[in-house]
């Protein structure tokens, strides 16, 4: 059995009797005159662990970026709402305030901030040293370490997972967890899920790898642009692995 | 200890822990007037003062290891003066110590302060030189501290100079380092200017012995209508040499900065190495901050804070 078997409910239907956290209708997104999202719909029920697929290059980071708030991936249509408000002109740090955070694909670092210092932004109340261990770090060689590039790769991530469970968000988006981390910290990532979900917390779970999305309660499937599956994770990922391209190219080549 | 009150006033003012001078090697002074003097067995701290300046000598002895700092502390306390320093810093051969050096002026609406430096650290010699400046909130400060620094073989030398609380004023930082054989020099300097602050930082580590090894640390941010210029000076003249220069300067506002670096070889076993990051405050950092909840001007105090820790 391994580490994921069991960890998610794995629910064939959506949960109708929740509420829905997270709402994007119609959303359109433009980067340097390409379209990157193109009246994208996707409903994020309170609780849920959701699974974004995507091929490369489809869309998936910039959906989180436009979620966050960032500058750059302002929406040139469509609305996003959370908790029933709209959301689409708040600021990211307001946006953080009313409880989404990102744990970004690669998340920066900084010279002279401690993680322990970087753990307890936003005033969080969380046990800086629980959060380390559940990420696999030891707080005792860790936690007075700067965020800086004296990190890897891998462990950086470590302590952004750390970061988005310090914060105790309603929606945590979590942007390519496993990228660039080590097998053994697969086991550390579900342990995160596991606390996120048990806190309350809404899971948007970017990945391209199918065996990392296949312990979501539901998924679907970034495509030119749009969501093009969306449902019982299972017959997402059979969708997803029918797949066409493995770099999208901006079209919907899947449907 | 009376005449010790106005530098321990003046730690109070800078917002800093007073030190526990009286009991250490030290030497305080006030303008051209010398407070207070002590030296240790193996700690020899001498000086004189005229109405142009202070001499002031310090010696520590050949394998003497000095486990407390040593403290020297300048300051003022009129609302204007001058003070002019000559230093000379001794370790003999063997010997290891940590010296304090605070520059507190605090109270003055103008004033100015030269410091020039002879500091000499003899064969496998070992000094950690922690320099903290408070320049108070007048901006019309000017202050010099110039140096020359020799290094034996063997010999370590690491210097770290703070200046990132109240106004910078009139900054000149000029110091060159003489790097023996074997010998390691590194020099941090971590400066915050704002309002019409001029920042000019000259570091120049010159490395003339087989295997030795150098790093200029530099962090810099500017905001407002501050000034800087810095100038990274490696040379790597012997087999085995080994530098490097890092500049790292956060630039915003109206503000200003250039920085120019200078790296020469004259070995063809030496290497020397450098790497430079100007701008404003990175944005993906900036983002991910605000991913946490900090508004735009938290971030980047957070970011530059960090920075110039």
């Amino acid at each position: 059995m391994t580490a994921w078997a069991g960890l998610f409910h794995g629910r064939g239907q959506p949960d109708t009797d929740r509420a829905i956290l997270l709402r994007m209708h119609g959303v359109r997104l433009e980067l340097q005159g390409k379209t990157v999202l193109d009246g994208l719909d996707l409903e994020l029920a309170t609780g849920e662990i959701h699974g974004l697929l995507g091929a490369n290059g489809s869309g998936k980071s910039s959906l989180a970026h436009a979620v966050m708030g960032c500058e750059a991936y302002r929406p040139s249509a469509g609305e996003i709402v959370f908790e029933g408000r709209r959301i689409d002109d708040l600021p990211m740090h307001e946006r953080a305030r009313l409880g989404i955070t990102l744990a970004w694909q690669e998340p920066a670092r900084f010279e002279g901030l401690g993680i322990r210092d970087y753990l307890r932004i936003g005033e969080s109340a969380a046990d800086v040293n629980d959060c380390l261990r559940r990420v696999g770090l030891d707080p005792d060689d860790y936690a007075d370490r700067a965020v800086d590039k004296t990190l890897s790769g891998g462990e950086r991530k470590r302590v952004e997972l750390a970061a988005v469970l310090a914060m105790q968000p309603k929606l945590a988006i979590l942007d390519e967890p496993t990228a660039g981390i080590d097998l053994l910290s697969l086991d550390a990532l579900v342990d995160v899920i596991e606390a996120l979900k048990t806190a309350g917390s809404t899971v948007l779970l970017i990945t391209h790898q199918a065996d990392v999305a296949a312990h979501a309660d539901r998924a679907s499937q970034l495509c030119g642009g749009r969501i093009v599956c969306q449902g019982e994770t299972a017959r997402v990922l059979e969708h997803y692995r029918k797949r066409v391209c493995r770099r999208c190219d901006g079209k919907i080549c899947h449907v | 200890m009376s005449e010790l009150k106005p530098i321990f006033d003046l730690f109070s003012t800078a917002g800093w822990a007073p030190p526990p001078i009286p009991e250490a090697a030290h030497l305080v002074a006030y303008g051209h007037q010398l407070a207070s003097l002590k030296s240790l067995p193996g700690v020899r701290v001498e000086a004189s003062t005229s109405d142009t300046g202070i001499v002031a000598e310090v010696v520590i002895a050949a394998g003497m290891r000095v486990d407390q700092p040593i403290h020297l502390c300048f300051g003022l306390y009129q609302q204007f003066g001058l003070q002019n320093v000559r230093l000379a810093l001794t370790l003999e051969p063997g010997a290891q110590a940590t010296l304090w050096s605070h520059c507190l002026f605090a109270v003055p609406l103008a004033a100015r302060h030269t410091m020039l430096g002879e500091f000499h650290l003899g064969e496998g010699a070992q000094l950690r030189h922690q320099e903290a400046h408070y320049h108070g909130a007048s901006g019309d400060i000017e202050v010099l501290p110039h140096a020359r620094v020799t290094l034996e073989k063997g010999a370590r030398y690491l210097a770290d100079f703070s200046l990132v609380e109240g106004r910078v004023g009139r900054l000149d930082i000029d110091y060159t380092v003489d790097v023996g054989e074997a010998a390691v020099a590194e020099l941090t300097s971590r400066i915050y200017g704002f309002g019409t602050d001029s920042i000019r930082l000259r570091e120049a580590l010159i490395l003339n012995g087989p295997g030795a090894k150098g790093l200029l640390k530099s962090r810099v941010a500017v905001r407002d209508e501050a000034r800087a210029e810095v100038f990274g000076i490696m040379e790597g003249n012997a087999a085995g040499a080994r530098g490097h220069v890092d500049c790292m300067e956060i630039v915003r506002d109206r503000a200003e900065v250039s920085a120019v670096p200078e790296v020469r070889v004259r070995h063809p076993q030496a290497k020397v190495t450098h790497e430079a990051a100007i701008g404003s405050v990175d944005s993906t950092q900036l983002e991910t901050l605000m991913a946490r909840g900090l508004a735009p001007d938290e971030a980047v105090d957070l970011i530059v804070r960090g920075m110039l820790a």
